[in-house]
């Protein structure tokens, strides 16, 4: 109970930082939009639809891992003005307990800008649903937990280093690979209704599980470090 | 009982001595004024003894155990606030007690609003601590860790930035705070560093001398 109510307290602490600056949402919002615009100008979706809803999933969440990053490398930023992470490594309460809190409130962070980006996708590609639209359900919290939990465990592997911008994407795109095909393939068979999408769920959820328990269990030796 | 203990304590960075083989003890329940030129050691003296910081040689316990598993019992006040610059006063104390209390061991605290009205702050004042000054923000910097109710505190330069007046205000806050009862009937120890040596002097119980990561000196004051 106490550790959810140390959770509770981090994420808390992370929605006033960003309701106060909107430095991660702005900055993801406007990455995204813009991808979305380029691309739909590049390849002209409404006259192909067939293959718009073949690479669309594609250029969703390639576009949000992309977007992502620029949040996640911020989220770590603030703990390094004014030696707040000193504070944090001398503060009794679990670390791990910080990594859920950040985790968490990038969480949130990235399923506000799929919410605002994806009306616009469907506008922008001209799309239409021809497999379970319901599974939309399960994919999206999968997908983005799937990045959120790989990108701040990386980002805070990397707060350290001098050029910590370059060395988040380095790490993190290899290592978001299989995630990334997994939502790509469930997103491409939702859109097109021609493959079912479990079995990438199901890859999806074991990645999240897997990545999930190793970055708790290692979070505290990369904030002990010195 | 004994503060810390460090013996032949070597802190290397890179090739880089910060300290060498420093040995000294100190005693719980005295204040420590710890002098020294720019980059003679003083803070990463205060940065290990916080656990924040490893020997790369030697031995050093605090409070009788490892210096980085005493977070309940220790508090560190550095150059830096420490503080969320986009959150008021009120609002980084809170979070700050808020996760001491984790455990439930630590519920005996003093209240943030009560540390930031000893330290002469508005606990309401509405505005985040970006808009403060650096005094101001010294000085919730200092109710940051009074609020903690610590049994070592270790002050890195307390008094830079501050007038007169509020450094006259500190001082009286520390000797309120060293003579504070602890749950646990053990005595407070403040270990301190700064260059305004005249300023600490009446609180100090002993000057602790150290230069280019040397011991040089462990004098008693005449207030011991």
């Amino acid at each position: 109970m106490n550790y959810l109510r140390t959770v509770w307290l981090h994420l808390e602490k992370e929605l006033r930082l960003e309701f106060r600056s909107r430095d991660a949402l702005m900055g993801m919002l406007f990455f995204t939009l813009l991808i979305v615009v380029v691309f739909s100008l590049a390849f002209d979706p409404t006259s192909q639809p067939t293959l718009a809803r073949q690479i669309a999933g594609g250029l969703l969440w390639v576009g949000l891992l992309f977007a992502s990053t620029t949040a996640l490398n911020q989220s770590w930023s603030r703990e390094m003005r004014n030696g707040v992470l000193d504070a944090q490594r001398m503060s009794p309460s679990p670390p791990s307990a910080l990594f859920l809190g950040k985790a968490l409130a990038n969480f949130l962070f990235v399923t506000i800008v799929e919410a605002i980006l994806a009306p616009i996708f469907f506008i922008f590609f001209n799309l239409h649903i021809l497999g379970q639209a319901s599974m939309l359900l399960a994919l999206l919290p999968l997908g983005t937990w799937a990045i959120v939990v790989n990108g701040t465990f990386f980002a805070a592997l990397g707060l350290r280093a001098r050029s910590r911008e370059l060395l988040l994407p380095l790490i993190l795109f290899p290592i978001a690979l299989p995630a990334l095909l997994a939502m790509i393939s469930a997103a491409t068979g939702i859109l097109t209704g021609e493959t079912e999408p479990q079995s990438a769920l199901r890859i999806l959820g074991i990645y999240d599980t897997v990545y999930t328990t190793v970055s708790l269990l290692l979070f505290e030796t990369i904030l002990s470090a010195e | 009982m004994q503060a810390a203990v460090l013996t032949n304590v070597t802190k290397l960075y890179g090739r880089f001595a910060a300290l060498k083989n420093l040995s000294v003890t100190l005693e719980a329940g005295a204040v420590y004024l710890v002098l020294g030129e720019n980059g003679a050691g003083k803070s990463t003296l205060l940065r290990m003894l916080a656990g924040l910081s490893l020997p790369t040689r030697g031995g050093l316990t605090v409070l009788d155990g490892p210096a980085n598993k005493q977070q309940r019992r220790v508090a560190y006040m550095s150059h830096a606030t420490m503080l969320y610059d986009e959150l008021t006063a009120m609002e980084n104390l809170t979070y700050y007690s808020g996760l001491r209390k984790g455990s439930g061991e630590c519920a005996c605290t003093g209240s943030p609003e009560m540390a930031l009205r000893a330290v002469g702050l508005d606990p309401h004042l509405n505005k985040p601590v970006s808009q403060y000054s650096q005094g101001m923000r010294q000085r919730v910097s200092l109710a940051r860790v009074l609020s903690a109710d610590p049994e070592m505190l270790l002050l890195d330069e307390p008094f830079s930035n501050l007038d007169v007046h509020s450094v006259a205000q500190m001082l009286d806050l520390l000797k309120d705070f060293r003579t504070g009862p602890l749950p646990n009937g053990h005595a407070r120890t403040i270990v301190l560093t700064t260059h305004q040596a005249e300023l600490a002097m009446p609180l100090a119980d002993y000057v602790l001398r150290i230069q280019a990561g040397e011991f040089v000196s462990m004098e008693a004051t005449q207030t011991q």
